[in-house]
């Protein structure tokens, strides 16, 4: 038990120091595009670890989860247009508009329970999808490129690589403090009894529904945020944001990384889309020698070899990488 | 006279052209302990789920210390006081036994909108639990996980969940399902001891453990109620004696 305990902490506390110290490298070697790739992950690990809230200590299958990137995104990009570039505004706005999009669509779908659960939330997340293609006024399906970063009165600087890779660092970490406090308090402990056996909940006397519904919303915030920061990342929105596929990557990233384990969305994060970068690459080279030039053109299909990765951690480990370790520490 | 703790007035439910509950009307005065009997399939189950909350029936009221229930939330009725422990056992199976007993009492210890405080630090939580589990035997096995404890154990855990909730009125829903004979006397030596201090109705096969405890027993045959009155009528009750207990079991029930 102690050993276990280690060989998953010691895999967090990995990531965490080699997080850490990235720009350091960076600077070093000069490649900024390790830092940009890093950043990208980061924010999508926030997207994923507020995702694993609702899902996987909740027991909430969103699969319209990347609705509230979009809208996070679209409150920057769209206030960033109309000529107010204050993050003091803007980001708490795409918090605030997130949450309320998420307690209409968690007021909706939360009446209803597993496969229909996933359907409501994909076909809402759909209708938010395609408000984002009618607004003609901010590029519609072009979408919008944001001219000026948010603006936060010369305190952060956002234009500056190392600084935003270090908000988004801080932003991620606080936020899997912030659940980790959550999970373990009063309020945690009914999401996860409801998840465990809702109608024993209900029978020794908690209105599950509204802690549900808060909890939907508290998710769809911190999604909100990582949709603020990610539009300031890509300086520029597009429905594409939140196409269904972004909502199905995030998922991926829950399970891969471990569902139900604070820091599991992060590991996922980091080892999907650093496999996204690294098995076109990886195959390519490793293929060279066996089969020359078409190793080469089979790197394009990089997903075959990724698709079967994914099968068998949901196949073979439950838990995902983090809960692969705990396992076999304790075995 | 005072006004009986629980009244039952005319309650019907239908599912399609089953009457599983079929013009149920009774009064249970505070403290009585009352046993409801009957084949299987004679609706005990689908009566309690009414008293619970879980089912809305189709007619008549159910009055818990004056107030009318009827279509009130399962949750609701929770924290009027009617608190119920599942014939197939329904527990939390990753949490420690501690935890489940924990979160009964957290839902009678204000909301629980509290999002940063520990919750398992909460020492008026954890003492509750820890008593009712203590009061059900289980107090040295409070911190192991549900998922490990064994079928015995997961029943008094559903009594110290019912406990937990502190409530005026206990349903109990063969709550000696599945128990061996060790473990069924201690069951009964426990509802016993829980006998007075709560109003209690109880659903159970166990004919012996029946009319050892019963302050009255009613007979549910196809929903409705053939009988009511104290074990000794039961048991001399003829239409009872040809719709269910059958000349032997009696006999067996009248020498225990």
């Amino acid at each position: 038990m102690r050993f276990s305990f280690t060989a998953r902490n010691l895999l967090i506390a990995a990531v965490i120091v080699l997080l850490a110290l990235l720009p350091v490298y960076t600077a070093f070697s000069g490649s900024a595009f390790i830092l940009t790739l890093f950043t990208r992950i980061l924010i999508l690990a926030l997207a994923a670890t507020s995702l694993n809230l609702i899902m996987g200590y909740g027991g909430m299958v969103s699969f319209g989860h990347a609705a509230y990137l979009g809208i996070g995104g679209y409150m920057v990009g769209i206030l960033a247009f109309e000529g107010i570039s204050s993050g003091f505004l803007q980001w708490p706005l795409a918090i605030l508009v997130s949450a309320l999009f998420a307690l209409v669509i968690g007021a909706l779908s939360l009446r209803t329970r597993g496969v229909y659960f996933i359907m409501i939330t994909l076909a809402l997340a759909q209708m938010v999808y395609y408000a984002g293609v009618s607004l003609s006024r901010y590029g519609a399906d072009d979408g919008l490129t944001i001219n000026r970063r948010s603006q936060f009165a010369g305190l952060i600087d956002l234009s500056n690589r190392t600084v935003f890779y270090y908000l988004c660092l801080a932003l991620l970490l606080g936020t899997v403090y912030l659940v980790w406090r959550l999970i373990n308090s009063r309020f945690g402990l009914v999401i996860r009894g409801a998840k465990s056996n809702e109608r024993r909940m209900r029978s020794i006397g908690f209105p599950t529904y509204r802690y549900r519904l808060v909890c939907f919303v508290v998710a769809g915030a911190i999604c909100g945020l990582a949709g603020a920061l990610l539009a300031n990342f890509t300086n520029f929105i597009s429905p594409a944001m939140m196409h269904w596929t972004r909502s199905g990557d995030l998922i991926v990233m829950v399970v891969l990384g471990g569902m139900g384990s604070v820091f599991g969305p992060t590991v996922g994060a980091v080892a999907l889309l650093v496999l996204e970068e690294t098995l076109p690459f990886l195959i390519g080279k490793l293929g060279f020698p066996l089969f020359g030039e078409s190793a080469a053109r089979a790197a394009e299909y990089w997903q075959i070899v990724l698709g079967p990765m994914l099968l068998a951690i949901a196949l073979f480990a439950r838990g995902g990488i983090v809960g692969l370790l705990t396992r076999t520490g304790r075995d | 006279m005072t006004e009986p703790l629980l009244k039952i007035q005319g309650l019907c439910k239908r599912f399609g052209g089953v009457v599983a509950t079929d013009d149920i009307t009774l009064d249970i005065p505070e403290g009585e302990l009352h046993a409801v009997i009957g084949p299987n399939g004679a609706g005990k189950t689908t009566l309690v789920s009414q008293l619970a909350g879980e089912l809305t029936p189709d007619a008549g009221r159910i009055l818990l210390g004056g107030t009318d229930v009827t279509s009130m939330p399962v949750w609701r009725r929770s924290l009027l006081g009617t608190a119920r422990s599942f014939q197939i056992t329904s527990l939390f199976p990753e949490f420690t036994a501690r935890d489940n007993v924990a979160l009964a009492a957290q839902a009678h210890a204000g909301h629980s909108f509290h999002f940063w405080k520990d919750a398992r630090r909460e020492t008026a939580l954890r003492d509750t639990a820890h008593a009712a589990l203590s009061r059900v035997g289980m107090g040295d096995r409070a911190d192991v996980r549900v998922s490990r404890l064994s079928h015995g154990e997961h029943r008094q855990i559903e009594i110290a969940m019912a406990l937990a909730t502190r409530p005026r009125l206990l349903l109990l829903d063969e709550p000696m399902a599945g128990l061996g004979s060790s473990e069924a006397a201690g069951m009964l030596a426990l509802l016993r001891a829980l006998k007075r201090q709560y109003t209690i109705v109880l659903i159970e096969h166990d004919m012996e453990a029946v009319f050892a405890l019963a302050d009255r027993i009613s007979v549910l045959v196809y929903g409705r109620v053939i009988a009511t009155g104290a074990p000794e009528a039961i048991r001399a009750n003829t239409q009872v004696r040809e719709a269910y207990l059958g000349e032997n079991s009696v006999a067996g029930a009248g020498d225990a």
